[in-house]
């Protein structure tokens, strides 16, 4: 009975659907999270008004890694979806390697994008001069977020570089607060390094570690010092913290800063803190630090159907529009990829980064530099370093060594 | 010993309904190892790539320092929790056999910890060893100000934290494979021994316990397996740090595996301990299954 009546069910669902059956897209994301769930959410909406069939596909876990898992797999099996999420960077570059990846010249000149994106964003997407991924967004790592009250009561001057957030931070700590909230985790260790690093030597340095893989310099020397010296800053409740609850420290003033990409911004916001009022932003590398580019691209992997390209390319044309970029972008924390966008809805936070991009302040994040195997080598070794008393000889040999992995 | 003969159809019937169970387990277990060896001797990243590049991935694996460490790790937590559980689960299997009041009781609140998975039981240790909210803290409110208690941020104590919480998880199961083994000793023994004036705890150690080699085998060969597979304790409870301090052999393929692209690496690591748990456990379940044989020959 079943088996016949579902060639019958299916001619129905067809009807009802219109050719709308034909724009169906599933997209893997690892967008779980309240505020990121309500922002994949724009897109959905956009993408079932234009009169396609969304078909959500979130896989949480792993900083997405179960979810490129996923992806890969099904990739490799023959059952790729219609679009999925990744970072900028090289994490699907063996897809692209593969051949199994669509590209995106024809909504990309259709669309104007080499003139729509700004000259770093553009790289990042483009391999051997094809657009393989769309943009949605600019996450930035390095930013300090602080306790506006926690400063004024230790009588502390509101930093803007890494030189006055250490004055300031020695006010609190005589004044009994813990001055720096960190979450003792790798990737969180590596943040915190890489803020150093950027506030150290700026974009010469931060190239010349990452891309040169030379880590022989007195910048980066100096650097290595003084990311020890952040240490004396912390608590004894640090390792194994997760950076949610860091940032918390920084919300209910147990603690008047912490070192945590824009992604943080969500918490403060969830917890009805207003930018520039009880909560306040710099970038770890001082006022006009280069933009390390970081965050969200989707991909389309080929596809047997004839009439899935179609739906990629609406997909891609959506993602990129004006109006779903602001829309998405103040749901998820991040900053639009694209200048042209109305800027007065967003706080003050967002705009300094809006006005980076602008600047064409925008660097090459280290995913872009380096394979995931050689970004986690390198964040060991400095996980190794801050919580060991390995001498500062030992941890730059570590690190060089993982660089050159 | 004659047995009366079975059906021949029977004997087919029962061999076809096991005949997907030991496909699938040769092509699900044999197949996905020698897979995995393949894979150790090539390039691949993300993919699986074709390619032959010798022992480059193994060369890499023990110059790696969170590797090295990670074994080591893995030695100690071997010592901590293998002779503590087997201790404290003898302890407890013979409190139980002295015919205690309640004793399903006992046996029940024994074997309770096992029934939690490893992300709660690690929840919960982490909770009370976390110095900020833990037992240091409790204690400290109730005016113990120089209480310390903060195993799992301290780089050189958090192995033991570790250890603490496996043992609490894992003595049950333990008990109740010894348990089963003293049920099985006779009772006449214990009164031939009482005429002799033996008492109970030599009575134990010298007549008992040399009679429960198997089940000391069965036991450990499982403690191994378990110990081997550690990973969900050690993430929930430290996600391996502080730094490197606990990271263990299993985080460290699963991390290259997903996390890092790099499946050759991890598939590396994995053969390496394959190799190495089954030179330790080959023997011993080699020999378990000799003295199994001898005993059901003498009875």
């Amino acid at each position: 009975m079943t088996f016949r009546s579902a060639p019958i069910v299916g001619a129905l669902l067809a009807v009802l659907a219109g050719t709308a059956s034909a724009q169906k897209a599933e997209v893997i994301h690892w967008w779980t999270s309240g505020g990121e769930a309500a922002a994949i959410k724009e897109f959905a909406n956009a993408y079932t008004k234009a009169g396609g069939t969304w078909v959500d596909t979130p896989i949480a876990g792993g900083g997405g890694a179960q979810a490129r898992t996923v992806m890969a797999n099904r990739t490799m099996g023959g059952d790729p979806p219609t679009a999925a999420q990744y970072n900028y960077g090289r994490q699907y570059e063996e897809i692209i390697k593969a051949g199994l990846l669509n590209d995106l010249d024809d909504v990309a000149t259709k669309g104007n994008w080499d003139k729509l994106l700004p000259e770093k964003i553009k790289n990042a997407v483009k391999v051997n001069g094809k657009y393989f991924a769309v943009p949605v967004n600019l996450h930035n790592e390095n930013w300090v977020w602080y306790n506006k009250a926690v400063l004024a009561k230790a009588g502390a001057k509101e930093p803007t570089t890494l030189d006055e957030m250490f004055a300031a931070m020695d006010k609190v700590k005589a004044s009994g607060v813990t001055p720096l909230a960190l979450g003792g985790q790798g990737w969180q260790e590596g943040i915190t390094f890489r803020g150093v690093l950027l506030a150290t030597g700026g974009q010469d340095l931060f190239l010349k570690v990452f891309k040169d893989k030379d880590a022989s310099t007195p910048g980066f020397r100096k650097a290595v010092e003084t990311f020890r010296k952040l240490k004396g800053y912390v608590d004894s409740g640090s390792p194994g913290r997760d950076w949610n609850l860091a940032t918390g420290m920084v919300i209910e003033g147990k603690a008047a800063f912490q070192m945590m990409g824009d992604w943080a911004k969500g918490e403060f916001v969830n917890a009805g803190k207003v930018a520039g009022k009880d909560y306040g932003c710099f970038m770890a590398g001082g006022p006009k630090m280069p933009y390390q580019i970081g965050g969200d691209v989707f991909v389309f992997p080929k596809q047997k159907a004839a009439d899935a390209a179609a739906a990629q390319k609406k997909l891609a044309e959506m993602m990129i529009s004006p109006e779903m970029q602001v829309a998405f972008n103040n749901k998820k924390g991040s900053i639009p990829i694209r200048t042209d966008v109305d800027t007065s809805k967003m706080d003050i936070c967002a705009q300094m980064g809006v006005q980076a991009v602008k600047e064409g302040r925008l660097l090459q994040g280290t995913n872009e530099l380096m394979s995931p195997d050689v970004v986690g080598a390198f964040e060991d070794a400095v996980s190794k370093f801050w919580n060991s008393n390995q001498s500062v000889d030992d941890g730059i040999k570590a690190m060089q060594a993982a660089l050159k992995r | 010993m004659a047995r009366p003969a079975r059906p021949r159809r029977l004997n087919l019937a029962l061999h076809a309904a096991l005949l997907p169970l030991a496909i699938t387990a040769l092509l699900a277990y044999v197949g996905s190892v020698l897979w995995s060896i393949r894979i150790s001797f090539s390039s691949s990243k993300l993919f699986p790539r074709d390619d032959w590049v010798g022992l480059d991935q193994f060369v890499r694996l023990f110059e790696t320092d969170r590797w090295n460490v990670s074994v080591q790790h893995l030695g100690i937590l071997a010592l901590i929790y293998i002779v503590g559980v087997i201790v404290l689960g003898t302890l407890m299997a013979i409190f139980i056999d002295q015919q205690v009041k309640g004793e399903s009781w006992f046996r029940t609140i024994f074997l309770y910890p096992y029934a939690m998975s490893f992300v709660v039981t690690g929840l919960i240790w982490q909770w009370l060893f976390n110095p900020n909210l833990g037992l240091q803290h409790a204690f400290r409110m109730m005016g113990w100000e120089s209480f310390i208690l903060d195993w799992t941020v301290r780089t050189d104590m958090v192995l033991y934290a570790i250890g603490l919480a496996m043992i609490w998880q894992g003595s049950g199961t333990t008990m109740a494979i010894i348990l089963a083994a003293l049920r099985g000793v006779d009772e006449e023994q214990w009164k031939a021994a009482r005429l002799d004036g033996v008492s109970k705890p030599r009575y134990y150690l010298s007549v008992v316990l040399p009679q429960l080699g198997p089940a000391y085998a069965t036991a450990f060969v499982l403690l191994a397996v378990a110990l081997v597979r550690t990973f969900d304790v050690v993430v929930v409870m430290t996600s391996g740090g502080p730094g490197d301090a606990s990271e263990v052999p299993a985080k460290f393929i699963v991390d290259h595996l997903f996390g890092r692209n790099n499946i050759a690496l991890a598939s590396a690591a994995s053969v390496v301990m394959l190799v190495t748990v089954f030179t330790v456990l080959a023997p011993l379940l080699y020999w378990r299954s000799r003295v199994q044989a001898r005993l059901s020959a003498g009875h």
